[in-house]
């Protein structure tokens, strides 16, 4: 590995993983690797399926980063989405939800946050961050968007598993994004709640 | 509060539409600045949320495990459209899915580039640029002026990279220049962008060629009196 991956920021990875530099995808997964396994483990909930999700969302990664447009949308963002969308589709064929009440236990409920205790200060500061901002929505749209994003649940899915109308769902769940991006604003400091990687 | 199309902004940005909403929406969203506008925004707080479920770290192995696969891929990395073609038997069923989410993202990505330009031969010169980008036996040729570099394929089919170019003044573009020797063949031009940006060249480029870049008026000009601002070594 080359040492001057870590001075890069996240896009100019992207870019030399697109040249095939093997080495811009290790650092690439260093610094994202156990943010998208943490979410591929609470949408899937099960180890070995998000080890999967996430290395197929990083040979993703590794295959489409040509076409990455920085301005769209943020490296690590992207590299997440993949992962992301990978891990709702496997958690879709397994039907895994779907034999699973709704209840305290949902995806993402509070009661399931493990405390790991290796992890970076900035990430812990961010992680309860979140979680803090999350418990501020109304209850009906906290659970619009822990069950879509966490759950891997479609919103007509919802709108039948919750029993209201899907015009209905798709109302909670933009005003639950908005809503929560501005008590994330509401909450950076200095303007940037994510430290630039330099080393 | 956003209705109809736009309001399908947030559940795209959860993953949480059904597969012909989001091919509605990922359509809509080429037309409508405003959604891409808004969906950038609101993917970064689905990264927030996505922080939010950090939890215990993964299994060190996996790191191997991902740059193995990788590597192994590699051996059978073939331009965009043949790998399409060919993921089924040369990666398996697993990762042809995992292909196939690539593309959806990779591709409307694609597409929102090149909006404002005509599109359907917009977006061939930049699958092909993208697929000189991701051809491992491409050769880097570094840059005498201008910060970036020249990537050039076995075909002589070339990608020029820039970065910190701004973008053309208004009524101004961009020209694409292939010099051999003295004489110069126009290859293309472009807008610029902010920050990392790459273009692809019309035509092909031999050995000893070198490829610059003029600033002109809009529309081009077939022969330039002006001086390049970005020029390559010779390739």
């Amino acid at each position: 590995m080359r040492k001057q991956h870590a001075h890069l920021s996240d896009e100019a990875l992207v870019a030399q993983v697109a040249r095939g530099d093997e080495g811009a995808l290790a650092e690439l997964y260093d610094r994202i690797g156990r943010i998208a396994y943490g979410l591929a483990v609470r949408v899937l909930r099960d180890e070995r399926l998000a080890e999967d999700a996430v290395q197929e969302g990083f040979l993703a990664v590794w295959r489409s980063a040509a076409s990455f447009r920085a301005e769209r949308a943020k490296a690590s963002t992207w590299v997440l989405t993949l992962v992301h969308r990978r891990a709702v589709d496997l958690v879709r064929r397994e039907e895994r939800h779907h034999t699973e009440p709704l209840g305290d236990d949902l995806p993402g409920g509070s009661g399931q946050e493990s405390e790991p205790t290796d992890e970076a200060a900035w990430l812990r500061f961010e992680r309860e961050r979140v979680q803090a901002a999350l418990k501020l929505l109304p209850d009906v749209q906290r659970e619009a968007l822990e069950l879509a994003y966490y759950g891997g649940f479609s919103q007509s899915e919802l709108a039948k598993r919750l029993g209201v109308p899907l015009g209905t769902i798709k109302s909670r769940m933009f005003s639950g994004l908005a809503r929560l991006r501005e008590l994330l604003d509401e909450t950076t400091q200095e303007g940037s709640w994510k430290p630039e990687f330099t080393s | 509060m956003e209705t109809g199309i736009h309001e399908l902004t947030a559940g795209y940005a959860l993953d949480a539409l059904d597969a012909d909403e989001r091919w509605a929406y990922e359509a809509h969203l080429a037309e409508c600045k405003r959604c891409r506008e808004e969906l950038t925004s609101f993917w970064e707080t689905t990264e927030a949320l996505a922080i939010g479920a950090t939890g215990a770290a993964p299994n060190p192995e996996l790191r191997g495990r991902i740059l193995a696969a990788a590597r192994a891929e590699q051996q059978v990395v073939v331009p965009l459209e043949s790998r399409r073609r060919r993921a089924v038997p040369v990666l398996g069923a697993a990762a042809a899915i995992a292909a196939v989410v690539a593309l959806a993202v990779g591709l409307w990505a694609t597409q929102l580039s090149v909006d404002l330009d005509d599109s359907r031969l917009a977006l061939e010169r930049e699958r092909q640029a993208a697929a000189v980008l991701a051809d491992p036996s491409a050769r880097t040729v570094s840059l005498e002026a201008g910060e970036g570099r020249l990537v050039v394929d076995d075909g002589g089919r070339a990608v020029l990279v820039l970065d910190g170019l701004d973008p053309a003044p208004k009524g101004k573009t961009y020209e694409l220049w292939i010099f051999e020797g003295e004489d110069s063949t126009p290859a293309g031009l472009f807008r610029g962008r902010d920050g990392l940006d790459w273009v692809g060249l019309d035509g092909t480029v031999d050995t000893g060629d070198v490829v610059a870049v003029t600033l002109e008026e809009a529309g081009g000009v077939e022969v330039s009196a002006n001086d390049p601002i970005v020029a390559s070594a010779p390739v």
